[in-house]
C-alpha cells in the first residue's frame, strides 16, 4: 500500500487522506476530528448535511472519503450517502449509535462502503483509507477495460492486473505491455492522481451531450447503437467507447427518473420498511429503498397498505418463494391479469425476463392499466404525480389484496404493461423500463412480480416522460416510438442478468454482473432523489435539464462497463450539479 | 505533580469506570490527549453537556405534548444517546435504550419515568466529572491533562 501511493501532500498512503466528516453532534465532530488528526488525515469537518454536499460540490476532487452520522437533523444520513455516491463517487461511511441490522443494512443499500458504530475507536478510523483505495483499484480497472489505453496512465500495482484485466480500445496494443512500466509512472504518482482519472475521462459538457441527445434522436431509438451516434455526432476525440458508456448511463439514467418519479407519486403514502429482502429480491431493495426515501427515511416500518413489505416478512423469507409474499404486492388472483386490458402482456414479459419468481399477475395489471391510462395525459415531468396517485390507488389495492401468487416471472410485467402501452398512446418504452427496473431489483434473481411490475410501470412512464423531454421537448404526451427503442437498448443492458431478455436491439452493452447490485441500489437513491418530495432538484419539466445532466454524470464516467448503471455517474437532476 | 493526588485522581476514574459510570470511550478520550490538546477530554465533556442540555430540552418538549410523537421522541432520543456515547457515559446510554424501547412500544409513563432517570443519571455524572477535573486541575499546571494517563 504504502509504496507508490504518494500523495499530494508528499506524505505517503494513507497519510494525508482528504476526509469530510459530518455530523450534527458537535462533541463527535470534534473526536472524530481528533481521532483522524491522529491518523494523519487531513480533516474537514461539518454539521450538516447540506453545508457536507456544499462543500462536496465546490471542490470536487477535494476529499478521498466521507464520515457521515446517520441521523442529522437538515437532511437524513441516507439521503446525503445518496447524493454523495451519485454526485461525487465517493466512498461514505456511515456512523451510528445504532446498530441494528436493519439500520446497517439500510446503509448497504444506499451504498455505504462501511458502517461504524458509536462509539467509534480509533483503530477502526486508522482503516478507513481501504475504502479509498478500493474504490481507485476498481476505477482503475474500469478505465482499462473501456477508454483508450492512452488515457490510462495510473496503475495501483502492476500485479493489480492480471491477464483478464482486457485493454480495450485497442488503440494501442503495444503499450499494453507497458503495464510492466506502470509500477514506475506509479511511484511517481501523487496519490492524489488517483483521483485524477477521472480527468482522463471523458467529459460530457451540455454541448457534448446535447450533440449525444440529437444524434440519438435522429438516428432513432430503436436503431441506436454507440457506432451511429459516434458517428452522426462528429466529434473526433470521441470514441465508441465513451459513447456506449454515455448511452448506457443516459439510458438508465432516464428509466430512473421515471421510475423515480412514478414511484414518487405512486408511493407517497405507502410506506416500507427498509429492509428490503435480503438476498434474493434485489427488486425488494430496491423498491423499499425506494420508498423509504420517498416517504421518510426514518420509517423503518412496512406500511405498505398493511402488507408486510418488506419488515418482518422480509428476513423470514429469504427465498424466493417467501418474497412473493414479501413483496407483498399482492396481486389477487381474482384480479384480472393486465392480460384483460393487454392481450397476452406475460409472455412479453417472460420473454423479456425471466425471473425466479413467477411473474405473477400482481395485481399489477389492474396497475398498469391505470398507469397506462394516465400515462399520456401525464405527460410532462412534472405532472407525473398524477398519474401516480391513480397508480398509487392501484397499487394499494392490490397490496391489500396480498400477494399471493408470485408471477410466472417478471417479464409477465413487462409484457403487461408492454401490451398496456401498446394499446395506448404512450409507447411501448415502457416495456423497457420493467426489464431494467427488474433487473436492478433483481439482480439476483429473485424479483417479486408485483414490486417488479410496479415499478416498472414507474419506470416506464417515467423513461418515456423523460426521454420525451430530451428527444422531444416539446412534446407533451408520450407517444413517440423512441422511447420504445431505447427500451430495448435498456433491456440489453438487463439481458446477462435476465434470463430470458429480449433480445436487445443494441447490444453494445457489457453483461451485468454483481456490481450491478451495487449499482442498482445505488441507482435507487438516485430514484429516490427524484422522487423525493423535498427535491432540491431542478425542475422536472424542464427538457433542457436532461441535456444537462450527463455534465456531471462524465465526472465519473468509467466503470460503465461493470456496472451498466452505476448511479454514481447519473447526474442527480439538480441543475446545481452541473458544475463542470 | 503530587503523586498522592495522581492517585487520588486515578482512584476516581478507576470508580467511575467500575460503576459504570463511563466506559472505555473516556480511556480513549485521554489518550487522544496531546500537546495539541493537553484537556481535550475536559474540553470534550464540557461541549457534551452544552449540546447535551439542548437535547433534553427537546425530548422534554415532545414529552409534554399531547398526542405524544413517539417517533419523533425515539429520534431525539437517539441523538442524546449518540452524544452520550462521545464521552462514554455508559449509564445515560443504558437509560436511553429503555426510554427508546418504551418510545417503540408506545408507553407514554414508561418514557417519561425513564425520562426521569436519564436527567438524573445525566445529572449524577456531570458532578463526577466536575469533581474529577477539578482534582485533576489541582494537581497542577499540566495535571488536568494528563491525569489518568
Amino acid at each position: 500500500m504504502e509504496n507508490g501511493f504518494s500523495s499530494p501532500r508528499s506524505e505517503s498512503f494513507p497519510a494525508g487522506l482528504r476526509v469530510l466528516v459530518v455530523d450534527d453532534d458537535p462533541t463527535w465532530l470534534k473526536i472524530l476530528e481528533k481521532m483522524l488528526k491522529k491518523c494523519a488525515y487531513e480533516v474537514t469537518t461539518c454539521g450538516l448535511a447540506r453545508e457536507a454536499l456544499n462543500l462536496l460540490r465546490e471542490r470536487k476532487d477535494g476529499y478521498d472519503i466521507v464520515i457521515s452520522d446517520v441521523n442529522m437533523p437538515d437532511m437524513d444520513g441516507f439521503k446525503l450517502l445518496e447524493h454523495v455516491g451519485l454526485e461525487m463517487d465517493l466512498p461514505v461511511i456511515m456512523m451510528s449509535v445504532d446498530g441494528e441490522t436493519s439500520r446497517v443494512m439500510k446503509g448497504v443499500q444506499h451504498g455505504a462502503c462501511d458502517y461504524l458504530l458509536k462509539p467509534i475507536r480509533m483503530k477502526e478510523l486508522r482503516n478507513i483509507w481501504q475504502h479509498v483505495f478500493r474504490k481507485k483499484i476498481h476505477e482503475i480497472r474500469d478505465i482499462d477495460h473501456h477508454e483508450s489505453f492512452e488515457g490510462i496512465r495510473l496503475s495501483i500495482n502492476g500485479s493489480e492486473f492480471s491477464e483478464d484485466c482486457i485493454m480495450f480500445s485497442g488503440e494501442d496494443l503495444t503499450s499494453f505491455k507497458k503495464r510492466k512500466d506502470f509500477q514506475n509512472k506509479y511511484d511517481e504518482r501523487d496519490y492524489g492522481d488517483l483521483s485524477s482519472t477521472k480527468k482522463h475521462r471523458v467529459v460530457w459538457s451540455v454541448d457534448l451531450h446535447q450533440k449525444f441527445v440529437k444524434a440519438v434522436n435522429q438516428i432513432g431509438f430503436d436503431k441506436v447503437g454507440p457506432k451511429k451516434i459516434l458517428d452522426l455526432m462528429n466529434v473526433p476525440w470521441l470514441t465508441r467507447e465513451n459513447v456506449a458508456s454515455h448511452l448506457q448511463k443516459y439510458r438508465l439514467y432516464l428509466i430512473r427518473l421515471q421510475k423515480e418519479n412514478d414511484l414518487k407519486a405512486s408511493f407517497g403514502g405507502i410506506k416500507h420498511s427498509d429492509v428490503p429482502s435480503k438476498d434474493t429480491s434485489g427488486g425488494f431493495g430496491l423498491q423499499s429503498s425506494i420508498h423509504t426515501n420517498q416517504n421518510d427515511v426514518a420509517n423503518d416500518r412496512d406500511q405498505f397498505s398493511g402488507s408486510n413489505f418488506y419488515g418482518q416478512d422480509l428476513d423470514a423469507k429469504n427465498n424466493e418463494g417467501d418474497q412473493e409474499e414479501i413483496v407483498s404486492e399482492p396481486r389477487p388472483d381474482s384480479k384480472k391479469p393486465l392480460t384483460a386490458d393487454v392481450p397476452d402482456p406475460q409472455d412479453t414479459r417472460s420473454s423479456q425476463m425471466s425471473f425466479d419468481h413467477s411473474s405473477a399477475s400482481l395485481g399489477s395489471d389492474v396497475n398498469y392499466t391505470e398507469f397506462d391510462c394516465s400515462i399520456p395525459k401525464q405527460y410532462p415531468w412534472s405532472e407525473c404525480p398524477e398519474v401516480q396517485s391513480k397508480q398509487e390507488h392501484k397499487l394499494l389495492l392490490q397490496l391489500e389484496d396480498g400477494f399471493s401468487q408470485q408471477p410466472p416471472g417478471v417479464p409477465q410485467h413487462y409484457i403487461e404493461i408492454d401490451q398496456l402501452q401498446s394499446g395506448r398512446d404512450t409507447s411501448s418504452p415502457i416495456k423497457n423500463e420493467p426489464v431494467l427496473v427488474e433487473y436492478k431489483s433483481h439482480h439476483e434473481s429473485h424479483i417479486s412480480p408485483k414490486e417488479t411490475a410496479i415499478d416498472n410501470f414507474s419506470v416506464q412512464s417515467k423513461s418515456l416522460i423523460a426521454y420525451h423531454q430530451s428527444f422531444e421537448p416539446s412534446s407533451t404526451a408520450i407517444k413517440s416510438m423512441k422511447p420504445q427503442a431505447v427500451d430495448l437498448s435498456c433491456i440489453t443492458d438487463l439481458e446477462p442478468c435476465q434470463r430470458n431478455l429480449i433480445s436487445p436491439s443494441d447490444l453494445t452493452f457489457p453483461p451485468f454482473n454483481e456490481d450491478l447490485t451495487v449499482c442498482w441500489l445505488q441507482g435507487d437513491f438516485l430514484n429516490k432523489n427524484f422522487g423525493l418530495p423535498n427535491m432540491e432538484f431542478a425542475d422536472y419539466s424542464d427538457p433542457g435539464f436532461i441535456a444537462d445532466i450527463p455534465v456531471h454524470l462524465y465526472d465519473t464516467l468509467t466503470s460503465d462497463y461493470e456496472c451498466p448503471y452505476d448511479p454514481t455517474e447519473y447526474p442527480i437532476v439538480d441543475q446545481g450539479l452541473f458544475i463542470l | 505533580m503530587d503523586k498522592n493526588h495522581l492517585q487520588h485522581q486515578l482512584d476516581m476514574k478507576r470508580s467511575l469506570l467500575d460503576q459504570g459510570y463511563l466506559d472505555e470511550q473516556f480511556i480513549q478520550l485521554e489518550e487522544l490527549e496531546d500537546d495539541d490538546n493537553p484537556n481535550f477530554v475536559e474540553e470534550m465533556v464540557t461541549t457534551f453537556y452544552a449540546n447535551s442540555a439542548r437535547l433534553l430540552q427537546n425530548i422534554e418538549q415532545a414529552l409534554g405534548s399531547r398526542p405524544i410523537d413517539f417517533t419523533k421522541l425515539d429520534n431525539y432520543m437517539h441523538q442524546f444517546k449518540g452524544s452520550s456515547s462521545s464521552i462514554g457515559a455508559t449509564r445515560v446510554q443504558k437509560e436511553c435504550t429503555l426510554f427508546m424501547e418504551y418510545c417503540e412500544a408506545a408507553n407514554a409513563e414508561g418514557c417519561i419515568r425513564t425520562f426521569r432517570q436519564v436527567k438524573q443519571e445525566h445529572a449524577s455524572l456531570k458532578t463526577k466529572l466536575e469533581d474529577y477535573f477539578k482534582l485533576a486541575r489541582q494537581g497542577g499546571p499540566s495535571a488536568g491533562g494528563q491525569a489518568g494517563r
